[in-house]
Parts: C-alpha cells; sequence; structure tokens
C-alpha cells in the first residue's frame, strides 16, 4: 500500500478521526484553554500562567497530588510484591492452581465503581463489627480519617489489581524452562538461590511491565476513590483526578481544571517515559 | 526423605493458596449473605448468616436499578463500540504494517503516544466540544470510545500482522481481488486470535467505564455502572438494598467469567504483555 493509494487513506480515516477529535484536538485545544478564562463555552482574554499560578498555591490541589504520589508509591510496591508472590504460588503444582487463578483475577473484572461500594461496606459495617466483637479499637472508624482513607483505597487497589499483575508475572514464570530449575536442584541450589539466579534475571522484563502499568494506574485512579472515600472526610483523601473532576465540573472553573489536567498530563508523561527508560537501560546491562 | 520434605512444602504452599484465595473472595462473600438479611438484622450484626432468608431486597434493588433497561444500555454501548473498535482499528493495523513510508511510521507513533494521554487530560474540552455540536448522547459516547480505544487495538493489530505473510496479498491482488476483499476474506480471518484479545481488552474496560457515561449520558438512558451510583447515592446507609443492587450488578460479569475465562485470561495477558 503506497501513500497515495486510495485504499491506504480510506482504511485508515475512521480512527484518523476518532482519535483526532475525541484525543488529538481536545489535547490541543485544552492546552490553549489553559492559559486564558475559559468557561466551557467562550474564552475572552489570555490571562498567560495566572491558572498556573494559583494552582501551585492551592492547598487542595497540592495536597492532592501529594497524595496521589503516596498512594502510587505504596501501590506500586505493595501490588508487585502481592502479583508476584501470587504468581508463584499458582505456578506450583497444586490442586487448586486453576481455581486460584480464578479467584485473584475475578475482582479486576469488575469496575472499580462496584468494587468501592462493596469496601465502603467491609470497611464500615464488617470492620465495625470485628472491632466490637474482638474489642480491637483499630477496627472502629475506617474512612473516616485521612490516614484509614488511605490504606482504604490502598487494600481496594491491591486486592483489585494483584491478579492482572499476578497473569503478567505467570506469562514470564511459565516460560521458565523446566529443566533449568532440575538442573540447578540437582547442583544444590537452594530454593532461594534458585529463586535470586534464576527466576528473578528471567521475569525481569515483567517488573518493566508491572511498574509501568502500576504506576500510570495508580496515578489515573478514580473511580475506586469516588465510590470508597469521595475524597473525604474534607478532601483529605481526594486524588489529582478527582480534583479535576471536581474542578471541572462541580466548582465550573473550565480554564483552572484544564491547567491542573496540563499538570497532570506532564507528571503522568514523565513517571512513564522515566519508568521506560530505566528498566530499559537495566535489561541491557543484565 | 527430601522427596517428603519437598511434598510436605507443597502442601504447606497450598494451604497458604487456600486462605489467601478465601481471603479474596471474603467480600464478595459478606455482599451476598447480607444482600440476604433485612435490614434490622444487618443492623444487629453483618459476621454471621442471616436470621431468615429474604429475597425482597432482590426485588426492590432489581426494580429501582432499572436493571434490564440499564442491562440494555450497557450492552447497546458496549457492543457497538468495541464492533467499531475491531472493524476500523483491524483495517488501520493493516494499512500501517503493509506501508512501510515514514508517513506511516509517524502516525503509527502518533497512535502509540496517544496512549500517554490519561483520560483528565482531554475530558473537559471534549465534552466542551461534543456539547456544542450536540452529540452528548449515546451515539457520541460510542464514538468517543471508537477515539480512547483504538491506539492500543490498532497496536496489537500491528503487531499481529507481522506474521501474516505478504505473498498473501500478492496472490490475492493477482487473482483480481481488490483491497477491501482482500483484508475482509484473506486477512482478517486470519487475524482472529488478536481481535479475541482486542474485543476482550475493550469489552472489560468499556462495561465498566463510569467516568465518560457520566459526563456524556443523561440518567434516563444510564449504563450499569451509572445507575448504580445513583442508586447507590439514594440508598446510602440502607445496606440490605444496597448490597443487593450490587450483586446484581455484577452478575453479568460473574456469568460471563464463567463461559470465557479462559480466553479473558489470555487475553488480558497478551495485551499487557506485548
Amino acid at each position: 500500500m503506497k501513500n497515495k493509494s486510495l485504499a491506504f487513506w480510506l482504511f485508515l480515516t475512521p480512527v484518523i478521526l476518532g482519535l483526532g477529535i475525541v484525543v488529538v484536538i481536545p489535547f490541543i485545544y485544552g492546552f490553549i484553554y489553559s492559559f486564558t478564562d475559559w468557561n466551557g463555552i467562550r474564552a475572552t482574554a489570555f490571562i498567560g500562567l495566572e491558572n498556573y499560578i494559583s494552582l501551585f498555591q492551592e492547598d487542595e490541589f497540592m495536597n492532592s497530588i501529594w497524595f496521589t504520589t503516596k498512594f502510587a508509591f505504596v501501590a506500586v510496591i505493595l501490588l508487585n510484591i502481592f502479583g508476584l508472590g501470587l504468581a508463584l504460588i499458582v505456578t506450583r503444582n497444586l490442586k487448586s492452581s486453576s481455581l486460584l487463578r480464578t479467584v485473584f483475577f475475578m475482582p479486576n473484572l469488575i469496575g472499580g465503581l462496584i468494587l468501592g461500594f462493596i469496601w465502603q461496606f467491609i470497611f464500615i459495617s464488617v470492620f465495625g463489627d470485628i472491632g466490637n466483637l474482638t474489642g480491637i479499637e483499630g477496627f472502629n472508624g475506617w474512612l473516616s480519617t485521612a490516614n484509614t482513607g488511605f490504606w482504604g483505597i490502598v487494600i481496594l487497589t491491591c486486592w483489585q489489581m494483584a491478579g492482572y499483575i499476578m497473569i503478567i508475572y505467570i506469562a514470564y514464570l511459565e516460560n521458565i524452562p523446566k529443566d533449568l530449575i532440575e538442573a540447578a536442584k540437582i547442583d544444590g541450589a537452594s530454593a532461594f538461590q534458585r529463586f535470586k539466579n534464576i527466576t528473578f534475571p528471567l521475569v525481569a522484563p515483567a517488573f518493566t511491565i508491572s511498574m509501568f502499568l502500576t504506576l500510570s494506574m495508580a496515578f489515573k485512579i478514580y473511580d475506586q476513590n469516588l465510590s470508597l472515600t469521595n475524597g473525604g472526610p474534607a478532601n483529605q483523601t481526594q486524588m489529582v483526578a478527582m480534583e479535576i473532576v471536581n474542578t471541572a465540573f462541580s466548582d465550573n472553573d473550565m480554564a483552572y481544571a484544564q491547567a491542573k489536567a496540563v499538570i497532570f498530563f506532564l507528571i503522568v508523561s514523565v513517571v512513564a517515559l522515566t519508568q521506560v527508560y530505566y528498566n530499559k537501560k537495566r535489561e541491557v546491562e543484565m | 526423605m527430601k522427596k517428603n520434605n519437598e511434598k510436605r512444602n507443597l502442601i504447606s504452599i497450598e494451604v497458604l493458596g487456600l486462605i489467601l484465595g478465601l481471603l479474596w473472595i471474603s467480600p464478595f462473600y459478606l455482599m451476598l449473605v447480607n444482600a440476604f438479611k433485612t435490614k434490622r438484622d444487618i443492623f444487629s450484626g453483618v459476621l454471621g448468616l442471616p436470621e431468615e432468608w429474604i429475597t425482597e431486597n432482590f426485588v426492590e434493588a432489581f426494580i429501582d436499578l432499572e436493571f434490564l433497561k440499564s442491562l440494555f444500555n450497557s450492552t447497546l454501548v458496549t457492543g457497538l463500540s468495541v464492533a467499531i473498535i475491531i472493524l476500523f482499528s483491524s483495517m488501520a493495523g493493516y494499512a500501517l504494517a503493509r506501508n512501510k513510508s515514514k508517513l506511516s511510521g509517524f502516525m503509527f507513533f502518533t497512535f502509540v503516544a496517544a496512549m500517554l494521554i490519561p483520560f483528565q487530560s482531554v475530558m473537559i474540552p471534549l465534552v466542551a466540544l461534543f456539547g456544542q455540536v450536540d452529540m452528548l448522547n449515546a451515539g457520541g459516547l460510542i464514538f468517543m470510545y471508537l477515539g480512547f480505544g483504538c491506539s492500543l487495538s490498532i497496536f496489537l493489530y500491528h503487531g499481529a500482522m507481522t506474521g501474516v505473510s505478504k505473498s498473501m496479498d500478492e496472490a490475492a491482488i493477482i487473482d483480481g481481488a481488490n483491497r477491501f476483499q482482500l483484508f475482509w476474506f484473506i486477512i482478517f480471518p486470519l487475524l482472529k486470535p488478536i481481535s479475541v484479545t482486542v474485543g476482550i481488552l475493550n469489552v472489560i474496560w468499556i462495561w465498566n467505564d463510569y467516568l465518560l457515561p457520566s459526563l456524556v449520558l443523561s440518567e434516563s438512558n444510564a449504563t450499569i455502572p451509572l445507575k448504580m451510583f445513583f442508586f447507590f447515592g439514594q440508598y446510602t446507609k440502607q445496606w440490605h438494598l444496597a448490597l443487593a443492587g450490587l450483586t446484581i450488578a455484577i452478575i453479568p460479569v460473574i456469568i460471563g467469567y464463567f463461559f470465557a475465562q479462559k480466553q479473558i485470561i489470555q487475553g488480558v495477558s497478551e495485551g499487557a504483555v506485548k
């Protein structure tokens, strides 16, 4: 197919229109609008960096960035530990292997909104009852403080996503030649040595993928945040994505919200690109 | 002796796995059991079994959720969106893979790079734009899903094309087929495995999406997640009804998972690893 061929362009027209109208044009317009006083319908003046200056002075927005960063850091570590751990369990020759895969992966298929509602019940009612029954104070009042809200979203995310990360690790673990492990066993390598010297290096590419996926996912979380804590108490558990949605559609502050959205894009891309760059470099060195 | 040790090891791993498995499904178990309780029963405790198993909660939630209607809306939006994503992305993936020019490479790069843009970064101008041309409806929503879904799908189709020999094209052209016939009757059937993957990944995402429909659809044509949000807001602190509604809302997913489990896990794995 040549550039000039009509078929080439006919084959591409629908997706060019789709991506162009839905992503590229709004992205460019959004960037321009963020320097104006756009109210969603029209913009009357360029106001330069005013939106950007005020967002860096806004406590609520800066708090949401800090909260999201903290969350992403914790979630990435825990998700990869759980994902790899579960994968190591279900790739052993167990009677329940396939049943366990099914169970661990199941939450992933259900939307974050619905799962967040289910966990609201768990954290409030079930935890409350466990607290009353055992007399342990730590079970009471979940989601009513910023700290328990934070860990609530972390637990929900780990429960939902660990099965997904598990699937990625399984794909790599199952590609490890069995005779390599057997040979190491015969040579007297301990289980830990086998993991460190054979399994770990061979699943290293899975780390690249999982870290990239979990990190970008953690930064973009919205549904779980909305249904579990709705940002409360007092917007202390509000993540960046929700902050932008609320600024735009509750406060109707469109240009200002768009400036936040541009910053959000920059953060997400820098994180993602750095991640890919470093992991590629490390893989080559190994 | 060593064999015995290993067996014991395996049993303890199995036990650990089963404990984790139980822990993993416990939220669903607690949701289901408490959905059968009366309001008073839930108030007196959520850890035990119901005093009396009642089904009224489900009936009430089913009616209030207008479940058949939301199920229909979800199926329509998801089905049509995924169909056009498969249709147009496969064509684009083929065209980009068969054209080795710089322009083609640049377009492919643009599609892949667009995956970096988070939804929230385009959502405000997007909604404003579609509002101005009066397209904040199911049709507009389906078109938006094409825009957001085509990048990854084109990427996957483009990758799969490396396994389809160019001699296929040449033979068909010599036999007098045009590009469309060639694609639909020869290439597209060969891409079936990747079409399954693309379909599964997009169904999971679109079926569960909440934020985009909440900005685009009105309550009268709400999808299941959107309806669930309204429903839950209405029944805060009435867990017996809320839990019954949540149970109903996840039933279609559980049924789908039951029938297509192998394809789903394989599709998700392929989509992530590539």
